[in-house]
């Protein structure tokens, strides 16, 4: 069975769809990205779906439980490299990518998910100084 | 509707012997109808085209203008009507050419008289009427390809995607917004995002003279789709009775940023972005 490979760059763990999506690859996937999560701590998911001919409803249920899945294990998920052709027909069709973030390219993506990281980083460290101030 | 073999043959008589007088008198009929917008030189080298190919397809036996023997007359008719719709003529204008052509029939067959007159001019102006449909035809034909090619070439024209700033692109829409413009300006602005890889994207509708409800579901699902794509989306550009007919519709844009002016909403994007704006002491000139 063709397996979805996933890469891990810094606090980010990357997956490239370049084949079609079946059921069992799905599911494959889902497992190995959730374990991929809890393995190496990543605070951040990226699905590259540049390949991606044809986006239906099946691939987008996949994508939003990924997110869903990754959101649980707090990692952020952004899924990049839409074509125009898809997101016209997913418009089209009616469909909308409920709760899950989108940017243009990989490099985008990465911006995205530090910044968001870089966000939380923030209210953590304001924290400490009331914590400290009020004891 | 085709002429006997002795009616042709007629009538290849009747044009060949007198060449030169029809097309004079010809001429002079096309010349006092178009009011001396082409010139006499012009139409009597047009007239002379007609008269032989009219001539040598009749020499040929019987004349049926869908016949494969007469291609060298439906040629210098449709060549006839392109050239006068290019130039702008009216239909009219255009087949009064042809029917010229009855007056100086009727002419020669008067004066050459015999039993058969009448029932030989009535067998001509078929003939000549069935031409001037077909130039009529042609005409338009003409015409509608003309007016499909500029469409297309309106629709290239009209429709520019240009970057605004480092990450930013304006798509200012001119015209009234169908669905065949709709879709040509979403694919061009989704793919600019994509080839530039902007994160934001204005819309400026200030060139839209009537915002409807197909407009407006028109331009959400353009930003839904770069949304999707992970872009973001202004609209700019809303005049102050537009705004009144969207209310009015009760036309939801959600939570889709919209302004005023374009350079509202530049503004606006540059602030997301965290560009900082400075005013600084002008530069005098020198």
């Amino acid at each position: 069975m063709e397996r979805v490979p996933i890469l891990k760059i810094g606090d980010i763990l990357l997956v490239s769809i370049q084949l079609d999506m079946s059921d069992q690859t799905a599911v494959q996937l889902q497992e190995d990205l959730a374990e991929r999560i809890v393995d190496t701590g990543c605070h951040g998911v990226i699905i590259d779906i540049t390949a991606l001919d044809i986006v239906d409803s099946f691939v987008g249920r996949m994508l939003s439980t990924i997110a869903s899945i990754s959101k649980v294990l707090d990692a952020e998920t952004v899924v990049v490299g839409m074509r125009p052709a898809v997101a016209i027909t997913l418009v089209e069709l009616g469909l909308s990518l409920n709760g899950i973030r989108t940017a243009l390219n990989v490099e985008r993506g990465m911006e995205l998910i530090a910044a968001a990281h870089a966000d939380e980083l923030e209210f953590q460290l304001d924290d400490d100084p009331d914590e400290t101030a009020t004891t | 509707m085709a002429l006997s073999t002795e009616e042709s043959g007629r009538l290849a008589a009747l044009l060949g012997e007198q060449d030169e007088r029809v097309t004079t008198r010809w001429t002079e009929i096309v010349t006092s109808s178009l009011r001396g917008r082409l010139s006499q030189a012009e139409l009597r080298r047009q007239v002379q085209d007609l008269h032989r190919a009219i001539v040598t397809t009749s020499e040929q036996g019987v004349i049926d203008l869908s016949a494969d023997s007469a291609a060298e007359l439906r040629a210098a008719l449709s060549e006839l009507s392109r050239g006068r719709a290019r130039q702008g003529f009216s239909a009219t204008e255009t087949t009064i050419s042809i029917f010229a052509l009855k007056d100086v029939l009727a002419e020669l067959v008067q004066e050459a008289g015999g039993p058969n007159a009448l029932h030989d001019y009535v067998a001509f102006s078929k003939l000549v009427d069935e031409m001037g449909l077909f130039t009529f035809e042609s005409f338009v034909r003409t015409r509608e390809s003309l007016i499909a090619d500029q469409a297309e070439q309106l629709l290239e024209l009209s429709t520019p995607v240009v970057k605004l700033w480092e990450g930013v692109v304006a798509v200012p829409l001119v015209g009234t917004l169908d669905s065949a413009r709709a879709q040509v300006v979403m694919e061009r602005l989704l793919q600019t995002l994509v080839d530039t890889s902007s994160p934001y994207a204005i819309i400026d509708i200030t060139g839209v003279p009537a915002v409807d409800t197909q407009v407006a579901q028109h331009i959400l699902k353009t930003v839904v789709a770069a949304r999707l794509m992970g872009a973001d989306c202004i609209i700019s550009g809303i005049r102050p009775q537009i705004a009144q007919t969207i209310v009015a519709l009760g036309i939801e844009f959600g939570d889709i940023a919209t302004k005023a002016s374009l350079a509202d909403a530049l503004r606006h994007v540059l602030r997301l972005t965290g560009v900082e704006t400075a005013r600084r002491q002008p530069r005098r000139g020198i």
